[in-house]
């Protein structure tokens, strides 16, 4: 007999995938050297582009992975955001040092918020939520110390001290946004490659089917509610770092913290890590064009998003990566024919 | 007295809020649908019924006249040629479908309407009280409100327990597979529920037009509070989500009482409260 039996090996990442790492790391050092090749005009959009990545990688995370459609992520980009003022203000930190400890706080605050959202679910949750983020949005207005209804500026004094110059801090303020960035998308990796990861997809998946083979759905799905939520306030809190100013309605927006980050997840392809990139990179795009349209861009956004989820519910990335078999990220397993072990059966 | 005061006012203004939460108890009981724009209907009917009165000088309330069927045919329309296409296993793009048709619905009434806040002029209806007992006074309105709501929640319930159509309505939200086996046209079945949902916002849409100031940006929070009456209820029950609907009205008229700017805050915070305690709701009749 010349049967032979193949011996198959698992394979984490493709060679698109080894190029895209290297690509990837020319890309991010590129990035880190702005300051010295773009001007400040340059580098604000950029530092946009960097938080509107996070916030994007986290309500991914949430929706595509975890199966927790959340409307209400804004809870925790201005509970980031004021955090930050008082911690600053009143507490006396260094900004970033500030922005650090917002971060840690919002992602403690989570675990109630999730106790009592995680009661609902499905469609219901994401009311939940958006309900949660409301209540927020009114408390912080009835705090006068906090500039109630109206806001609050960061003071002149903490925004001289916190670098040498305005462009230093410039500088400061687009290097934190960049970290935060790369942050986002390395955390969203780790998970997946994770057995977190894995329990989260069989979650997706099936939830009966996972619990009988011992995955705590509930556990998992908290522990990604409360990482997601830390990510989204630190990035409330560079959003107002660099905006030095803040007030409930802009703190607690839903259309542009949350309605935009889903419209752009859903655009670039949810459930994966490329599509929020490439979402939030077409978003900005499209803006440079139409900004000057007011509430027709909005009109235009949302139009595309549904029409999107209706035919092309994985997004542009879902077309390109089932077109071309692509995977630039290596979170997925492929079976693989070993072709060095291939015994002849006797 | 202000307390007692207020505390009727708010059982007169959970009328208001249980007809903005009737359609979607209605569309979730059916399809186990959540239509994120929902609010943002019931603001489009109130803009309709603005032209309508603008275009004619008809007195406000006839404008259900055409605005009830109206909304319902849309409604129909709108279920067969699109919602219907993203029901399924996949909660998200029912989701987020009705959750960018919300964000539309806003801007192009922005668009058209521009920001301005406007209301239906109800003239005598507006003014006219009732006295009760010890200078207590309920508004013609608010009442008239009040028993609208009780009269299209009965009618509601008689109809999904009474008819024929309301038996298959009834045994879709049970057993969607099953009823499909029996010949039913799943497809069909939720463009009913969608129009019998979409009248009731009419209605509401009217109403909330002559009752307050309204702008393209207040769907929103006409959907938080419909979901939330409904939950406060309990999923599935039409007289649970009148209950809630009550609750919630008279919470945020306490907390209007305490501070004008707690009273929508006090309205939320009774949620999350009933959300603790008791999370089924109320009077529930089915699981989410």
């Amino acid at each position: 007999m010349t049967d032979t039996k193949q011996h198959y090996v698992v394979e984490r990442s493709t060679r698109t995938s080894r190029f895209a790492s290297g690509a990837a790391a020319a890309i991010i050092l590129a990035l880190a050297l702005a300051p010295w090749w773009a001007g400040l005009g340059e580098l604000r959009i950029l530092i946009e582009i960097f938080y509107y990545i996070a916030l994007a990688q986290m309500w991914s995370l949430l929706a595509g992975y975890a199966g927790l459609v959340s409307i209400g992520q804004q809870a925790f980009v201005g509970l980031g955001g004021y955090l930050l003022f008082a911690l600053a203000i009143f507490g006396g930190l260094h900004p970033i040092v500030a922005l650090v400890v917002a971060g840690l706080v919002t992602a403690v605050a989570a675990l109630p918020i999730a106790l009592v959202a995680f009661r609902l679910t499905g469609a219901y949750f994401a009311i939940g939520t958006w309900v949660i983020a409301e209540v927020l949005r009114l408390s912080f207005a009835q705090f006068p110390a906090l500039g109630g209804g109206s806001g609050i500026s960061l003071p002149a004094g903490i925004v001289r001290d916190m670098a040498g110059s305005p462009e230093g801090r410039q500088f400061l303020v687009y290097w934190v946004a960049l970290a935060i960035a790369f942050a986002s998308i390395a955390l969203v990796l780790a998970l997946l490659r994770s057995r977190w990861g894995l329990a989260m997809t069989a979650i997706r998946d099936s939830r009966p089917a996972s619990e009988s083979l011992g995955v705590e759905a509930y556990r998992t799905k908290l522990m990604v509610y409360v990482l997601a939520a830390g990510m989204t306030g630190l990035s409330g809190g560079l959003i107002f770092l660099q905006k030095l100013r803040i007030s409930p309605d802009a703190a607690f927006s839903v259309s542009d913290w949350t309605a935009l980050v889903i419209f752009t997840v859903v655009i670039g392809g949810i459930g994966s890590v490329e599509g929020p990139i490439i979402g939030v990179i077409l978003f900005f795009l499209l803006r440079e064009v139409a900004a000057d349209w007011g509430s027709w861009y909005l009109i235009l956004m949302g139009s595309i998003a549904v029409v999107t989820m209706l035919f092309a519910p994985r997004g542009i990335w879902g077309l390109i990566s089932s077109r071309y078999d692509l995977e630039l990220f290596p979170v997925g397993r492929r079976l693989r024919v070993d072709p060095e072990r291939r015994d002849r059966k006797e | 007295m202000d307390w007692v005061n207020a505390v009727v006012q708010g059982v007169l203004l959970g009328g208001l809020y249980a007809l903005f939460a009737s359609g979607l108890s209605l569309m979730f009981g059916v399809m186990r649908f959540v239509n994120i724009a929902h609010g943002d209907f019931i603001v489009m009917a109130a803009y309709g019924a603005l032209v309508i009165v603008g275009a004619t000088g008809l007195y406000p309330l006839w404008t259900m006249i055409a605005i009830v069927p109206g909304m319902a045919l849309l409604g129909f329309v709108g279920q067969r040629v699109l919602l219907n296409r993203t029901l399924g296993e996949d909660i998200l793009p029912p989701l987020l479908v009705t959750f960018g048709l919300s964000i539309i619905i806003q801007n192009v009434l922005l668009e058209v309407f521009s920001a301005d806040s406007q209301k239906l002029q109800a003239g005598w209806l507006e003014t006219a009280s009732i006295p009760i007992a010890g200078g207590l006074n309920i508004g013609l309105m608010p009442l008239l409100i009040f028993v609208s709501a009780l009269i299209v929640i009965g009618g509601l319930q008689t109809f999904l327990y009474r008819t024929p159509v309301g038996r298959v309505l009834r045994a879709t939200s049970d057993d969607q597979e099953t009823v499909r086996l029996m010949g039913a046209d799943n497809a069909r079945i939720f463009a009913y529920a969608t129009a019998i949902a979409s009248a009731v916002v009419g209605i509401a849409g009217v109403y909330m037009a002559m009752r307050t100031n309204f702008d393209p940006s207040v769907g929103p929070a006409r959907l938080l509070f419909a979901f939330e009456a409904v939950i406060i209820g309990g999923l599935g029950s039409l007289w649970g989500t009148l209950v809630g609907g009550i609750i919630l009205g008279v919470a945020q008229a306490i907390g209007a009482q305490i501070d004008p700017g707690f009273q929508i805050l006090a309205g939320h915070i009774a949620f999350l409260f009933v959300l603790v305690m008791r999370p089924q709701g109320l009077l529930p009749r089915m699981r989410g």
